[in-house]
Order: structure tokens, then C-alpha cells, then sequence
């Protein structure tokens, strides 16, 4: 039946990995086009493994997951855990999107990266990170999951501190691991309480376990909430969250190549992935669903905000990238999984894209990132601006691209559940819609269009030029993936079937509450509220013209007139500032105070210097000894022979044994 | 006939005038003196064992005793001398080369 044995996958993982011992060994030695070659093929592998098994499992009759299970791995008594992987669709989406626009952000590294020094480093821990992802999305545990989830961790702490001689970029890259560490605290609390009430990590035995046990919700248990709010908090930290948010701006120190495939397309997605792949305990505690739901749409304005107002291009994208995956969060919260997952699959498309593109603008600019010193790119990087257009128009959200249909999907599933804030939940994605069209025009309009505003002494030597081809083939393909990308969920009210909610109908069967409700109220009202989307992203491209091409200076002038408004959203609600004063200082108080003086200096320095002292002390008894007069040795002879006599003679009277 | 132990009275009598010329004499040759007393002591224990349990083993161990001494003699004073030689003394509390 199955033409492909199961045991194949385990080389979806696997081949990267290959990959990462080859260059990260060999690496320094082998001349570029080798560590290259090496790189891309061990991506474009996997990645051929996934379209087969992608092939397999629509065949007809094929099954909805594959179970792979190798080898126990830790199996003490009341508890075990298997290396084991699962394949369902859920799982599907996520290899494409990961192996898919990781092959292409491997090819476009090729180009990027081409100048750079620790070449062999770069792909050594891309393809780690390949590893790593691919581990997360296919495990079929907590356990092995949680082994993913640290994996890109260090791997994005690697590739942010890729710049390492760089201050700001060991500092973001240190910044980033710590914030995680805070998150992945509550996931490991959560794995304990679920091993507590389930003696199991396997994720289809604990839902199974939920599903049989529907009295639990009915009588309130508490630890179904406790749980899913741990997860919520690991989530948050990976998917940059309030309020574990602040580490992904910093992490666009990176190389922009890395700020595309981890910090935007798949690994700050994983906490979206984590929390559809749990949605069975998401959905047995309505308290937490409502939390991941507000939480989402804070992040999503709040980061919008900030967007708006900052100049450097990779940080629009990264605030950009944080309001979106306040989204994909939102969507989850009100139980559109499969609109969540929808999104983050165009998310992935698009916002690659757009960190591609930016990148590309980058380059062409020698390292220029400041939006201020670009504009009348249009005509100098034609490729790079068609590309970038796709993808703003799709983050934008204007019909017909991708886009477009994710997030729609979003907004009117959230008017539609039944959560009681779901009217204001609405409106704030709404309103998020409407600033991220803003922003994304600005940055269009900032860098491609109007008076060239490079600096001239910067740009004499080495002038204004297209990126090679190998980083623009990436940026043509994801292009049209961004503009044809959003066509599997068409909803039905357009003519559509939307696909890739069917597709993903046999994962989240139970969380499609929201989809009978939809049903019910028809299609005029989809279309209003599609309408009405759509306007508002007209109404930003307009300010954003406006604003940024009809009359540059207009926002200067506003931002004038409203400085107390604007420096609080310049200065990024000094949240940054707020965690220093308030939770960084204390803590370097606490362990400079307490930890260095009392803990290092007293008790660990003190151990040492009394073993020491009372090592020398013994030694000056013993140095008393060694007179070197062979008498003193001799007296010191007889007194041990006549102890040994005396003890020999009376020792057995003495003790009174035997 | 003699008890066995007066010989061993007399035995650890000679002993500890070795061991007490060992430790208290500075003289090298003195030293040395001191130890054949105290070997010999212990050669007259092994003699007088030896005929209380008339076994005949004592006694030849005797004679290895003095066999080993005698070698232990010629080594040791060929030493002394050489000690002569290059320090000029017989004071062993000059002789603390062990001394670190």
C-alpha cells in the first residue's frame, strides 16, 4: 500500500544534520563551493523526502498520520518516553513550509553570505538549525519536541552572535537565549505537572487520555489550565510574546538570511505550531484559550505600533513579524487552528520574502539599513522591488494575495467564536490590519520610491547594484508563493472550498467550534467583514502615500505635534527599560550583592582558601618532622615500634575483644 | 641452668642501650656501634629461644644474622668514610643533606 517504508522520514532530520558534522568539521578547510554545495544539498534532500511523503499521504487511502517509533529512550518505572516521530498533516504543512523555504533561504545564503568571513560557520549552523526545526515539528512527544525547541534556541543564539566580535550581536544573541530560557522554565513545569497527571509525554496517549475523561473540565481541575498556561509561557518566549517579545528585535543583529528562516518563517513559529498541536488541552481550559487569544492581540497592536515609527528596515519587518504572530496566536485563542496555521504558512511565505528583499536592499546599499539614507531604489534594484511589492502587498493584506486570505480568515473567525470579547478582539486586529498596511507602504514608499537619499560618501566607492542571481531566484519563487500562496483557503463565500481547512480537518476535529457557527450566519456577513478588511488596508496604503510620497514630511509634522504620543512609540513603550529597572537591575543587584560577595566569595572562595589553609597547617606540623637529623628520624622510629609493641601486647586487653 | 628469662632481660637490656646510644650519641662510628649492640641483642633472644624449644633453627638464624651484618658493616663503613671524605666530620647533625 504504502510504496514508501516509514523509516524514511528519520532522514528528514537526519540529512541536515549530516550536513551541519560535515561542514562544522571539515568546514574551515573545504573551499567555498564545497561548504555550499554541502549545505544546499543536504537541504534539498530532505526537502525532496517531504514532497514524497507529501505525495504518499494524499494518495487515496493513505492514512491521516504516520506513527514512527525507533527505540525506547527513557524508560523507567511509571514512565517512558520513545524516539519517536509523527507524521500527520498538521505536520505536513510545517516540513514543507520548513524544508521548503529553508532550501530557498539556503540558496540565497549562498549569495548573501558570499563575502563573508566564517562562510563554512554560517552553513554549518543553518543546517543545524535545519536539524533542530525538523525535529521539533516531527516529534511525537513533549519530551523529543522540547529537544527541538532547545536546539533552535542555540542555534539561533549561535547565528545572532554570528557577528560575534561585534558587541551588539553577542549582546542580542545573549539577550535572545535568556528570554528563551525564561520560556522554556514554564514548558519544562508544564511537561512535569503532565507527567504528574498522565505518566505519559506522547501527545496522541495524553489527548486520548482528555478525551476520556470529559468530567475533568466539567468539575474545573485545575492543573488542565495550569498546564496549558506553562505551555503558554513557553510559546510566548519562542514566539516572542507579550511579555517575552523583546529578544526577536534585537536578534536582527543576525545576518539577514537568519532573521528570514528562524526569526520569521519557522522557528518563532513553533510556539503557534506547539499550541495547535495542543489544542486538545488548549481546548479542554476556555480560561486559557481566552488568555493566548488576549495575549495575541495585545502583541499583534502593540508591535504594530511600534512598527510604525522605526526606521531601521529589519526592525519594521521584526516588529511586523512579532504583530503577526500575535495573530497566528489570536487565531489559536478563539479556536481557529487551522486559520492560525494558514496564516503562518503565508506568514512564512511573505515574510521571508520581505526579510529577503530587505535584505537584498542591504546589500545593494553595502550594509545601509536605515530607512532614512534609501528611497528611489525602483529603478536601481528592479527585481528586488517587484519582489518586495508581493510581499507587501500580501502582508498588507490587498486581494487577491496571500495574504489576504489568511488573515481575513482570522478576523472573521474571531467576530464569529464564542468568546465573550470576541467583538473587541475583532476590532483590534482590525485596527492591527489597518497599521500594518501602514507600515509596510511606508517602508515601500521610504525605500523605493522618491529622491535617492544615500549617503554620497558611502556609496562612491562601491556603487548601487542588483543582488547576483542566487539570491534573486529565492526572491522570485517566494514572490509568486506570496502571491498565489493564499489560493488553498479560499473561503467559501469567495467561491472557494477552502482547502487547507478541509486539508486540515482530521488534526483539529475538535477545534472547528467555531467553523458550525460560521455555517450558520451564511456568507453576507463574511463578505461585509471582508469588505471592510480590505478598506482598511486601502485606508493605511493612503495615509502611507500620503504621508510618504505626496508630501514627505507630513509625518515629521505629526509626529511634531504629538511628541509626547510619538516618543513613547519611538522609545518602544520603554518595555526595554521598564525589564532593566525593574527585573534586570534587581537581579545584577542580587547577584552581584548576595551571589558574588556572600555565595562566591564566602562560601565557594572560602571552602577553597580553608582547604587550602588547613592543607598548610597540617603540612607545617608534618614540615616540624622532616629535621633531616637522622636521630630525630630514628626517635621518631622507635616511639611508632614501641607504639606497635604496646598495641600488640595490650591492644587485645584494651579493647576487650576476643 | 639458666632461666630463659634472664637471657631476655639481658637481651632487652643490651637493646635499649642501643637504641638510647643511637639517639642520644652524635658520633657516626658510635651510631653504627649502637646498632651491632642492638642486632646482637636480638641474636641473643634468637639463642635463647632457640634452646629453650631445642629447635635448632634459632641458631642458624644467628648465624644469617651475622652474616648480613657483617656485610652490613663493610657497606656502612665504606659509607662513613666516604662521608669523611667529602664533609670532613663524623657529627651526624652536620649531616642533614635530606633536610628540603
Amino acid at each position: 500500500m504504502n510504496p514508501m517504508p516509514a523509516s524514511t522520514i528519520w532522514f528528514i532530520p537526519l540529512l541536515p544534520f549530516a550536513g551541519f558534522l560535515i561542514n562544522g568539521t571539515l568546514g574551515r578547510r573545504l573551499p567555498r563551493a564545497v561548504v555550499s554545495a554541502v549545505a544546499l544539498l543536504f537541504t534539498a534532500a530532505p526537502a525532496a523526502i517531504v514532497a514524497w511523503l507529501w505525495v504518499t499521504m494524499r494518495a487515496v487511502g493513505a492514512p491521516d498520520a504516520i506513527e514512527v517509533v525507533n527505540r525506547p529512550w527513557i524508560a523507567i518505572s511509571g514512565f517512558h518516553a520513545n524516539f519517536a516521530f509523527t507524521v500527520d498533516r498538521l505536520t505536513l504543512i510545517m516540513l514543507a513550509v520548513v524544508t521548503g523555504v529553508g532550501f530557498l533561504i539556503h540558496i540565497y545564503s549562498v549569495g548573501y553570505m558570499a563575502h563573508e568571513e566564517g562562510y563554512w560557520r554560517f552553513f554549518a549552523y543553518l543546517n543545524l538549525f535545519m536539524f533542530f526545526m525538523l525535529v521539533l515539528v516531527l516529534a511525537a512527544n513533549f519530551l523529543l519536541l522540547f529537544v527541538g525547541w532547545e536546539g533552535v534556541g542555540l542555534c539561533s543564539y549561535l547565528l545572532i552572535g554570528f557577528y560575534f566580535k561585534k558587541k551588539s550581536a553577542a549582546d542580542a544573541g545573549k539577550k535572545a537565549f535568556i528570554v528563551n530560557r525564561i520560556g522554556d522554565f514554564g514548558f519544562l513545569l508544564a511537561m512535569f505537572l503532565l507527567i504528574v497527571h498522565f505518566d505519559n509525554l506522547d501527545f496522541s496517549q495524553i489527548f486520548a487520555t482528555i478525551a476520556q475523561n470529559p468530567q475533568w473540565q466539567a468539575q474545573g481541575a485545575h492543573f488542565l489550565p495550569a498546564i496549558c498556561l506553562l505551555l503558554l509561557l513557553g510559546a510566548a518566549g519562542k514566539s516572542a510574546q507579550i511579555p517575552l517579545y523583546i529578544w526577536l528585535p534585537d536578534a536582527m543583529e543576525g545576518p539577514t538570511p537568519v532573521s528570514a528562516l528562524i526569526h520569521a518563517a519557522t522557528m518563532v513559529t513553533a510556539g503557534v505550531y506547539m499550541v495547535a498541536r495542543c489544542h486538545v488541552l488548549f481546548n479542554s481550559s476556555p480560561l486559557a484559550l481566552s488568555v493566548v487569544a488576549i495575549i495575541g492581540a495585545a502583541t499583534a497592536i502593540f508591535a504594530a505600533s511600534i512598527g510604525m515609527v522605526q526606521h531601521d528596515i529589519k526592525r519594521v519587518l521584526a516588529y511586523s513579524t512579532i504583530s503577526q504572530l500575535g495573530y497566528m496566536f489570536m487565531a489559536c485563542g478563539v479556536g481557529a487552528y487551522a486559520a492560525g496555521i494558514f496564516h503562518l504558512l503565508t506568514h512564512a511565505f511573505f515574510k521571508a520574502l520581505l526579510f529577503l528583499a530587505a535584505g537584498s536592499v542591504v546589500h545593494a546599499l553595502s550594509g545601509e539599513q536605515d530607512m532614512r539614507k534609501m528611497g528611489g531604489l525602483r529603478t536601481r534594484t528592479p527585481t528586488t522591488f517587484w519582489c518586495m511589492s508581493a510581499g507587501v502587498f500580501a502582508i498588507a493584506g490587498i486581494p487577491p494575495f496571500a495574504g489576504f486570505f489568511s488573515k481575513d480568515e482570522i478576523l472573521y473567525r474571531t467576530f464569529t467564536s464564542p468568546n465573550p470579547l470576541h467583538i473587541a478582539l475583532w476590532l483590534v486586529g482590525l485596527l492591527t490590519a489597518g497599521m500594518t498596511s501602514f507600515y509596510m507602504f511606508r517602508l515601500w514608499f521610504k525605500t523605493f520610491f522618491g529622491e535617492p537619499r544615500v549617503d554620497p560618501h558611502a556609496s562612491a566607492h562601491h556603487s548601487i547594484h542588483e543582488s547576483p542571481w542566487f539570491m534573486l531566484l529565492p526572491l522570485v519563487v517566494l514572490a509568486l508563493l506570496s502571491v498565489v500562496g493564499g489560493w488553498v483557503g479560499v473561503p467559501a463565500a469567495m467561491f472557494g472550498s477552502n482547502h487547507i481547512e478541509r486539508f486540515l480537518d482530521p488534526v483539529f476535529t475538535n477545534g472547528t467550534a467555531a467553523e458550525a457557527v460560521a455555517a450558520t450566519t451564511g456568507h453576507a456577513l463574511e463578505l461585509v467583514l471582508t469588505l471592510v478588511s480590505v478598506l482598511v488596508a486601502v485606508a493605511g496604503f493612503t495615509i502611507a502615500y500620503v504621508f510618504y510620497y505626496e508630501k514627505p514630511g507630513t509625518a515629521d509634522a505629526l509626529a511634531e505635534r504629538n511628541s509626547r504620543a510619538y516618543a513613547v512609540v519611538k522609545n518602544k513603550y520603554w518595555v526595554d527599560e521598564f525589564y532593566n529597572a525593574f527585573l534586570i537591575t534587581p537581579l545584577l543587584m542580587f547577584t552581584r550583592g548576595i551571589l558574588e560577595i556572600v555565595v562566591e566569595r564566602g562560601v565557594v572562595n572560602g571552602s577553597g582558601q580553608a582547604a587550602g589553609a588547613a592543607t598548610r597547617g597540617l603540612a607545617w606540623i608534618e614540615r616540624k618532622q622532616i629535621s633531616g637529623n637522622i636521630r630525630s628520624y630514628a626517635g621518631w622510629l622507635a616511639i611508632g615500634a614501641a607504639a606497635v609493641i604496646a598495641v600488640m601486647i595490650f591492644g587485645s586487653s584494651m579493647w576487650g575483644t576476643r | 641452668m639458666v632461666p630463659t628469662a634472664y637471657y631476655l632481660v639481658l637481651a632487652a637490656m643490651l637493646f635499649s642501650i642501643g637504641i638510647a646510644a643511637f639517639l642520644i650519641k652524635r658520633n657516626v662510628i658510635t651510631i653504627f656501634i649502637s646498632i651491632e649492640l642492638m642486632l646482637n641483642a636480638v641474636n641473643l633472644t634468637f639463642v635463647a629461644f632457640a634452646h629453650m624449644w631445642h629447635q635448632v633453627s634459632g641458631q642458624i638464624f644467628v648465624f644469617f644474622v651475622m652474616v648480613v651484618a657483617a656485610a652490613e658493616a663493610a657497606v656502612g663503613l665504606a659509607i662513613i668514610i666516604s662521608i669523611y671524605r667529602t664533609r670532613q666530620t663524623m657529627n651526624v647533625d652536620e649531616l642533614d643533606l635530606m633536610k628540603s
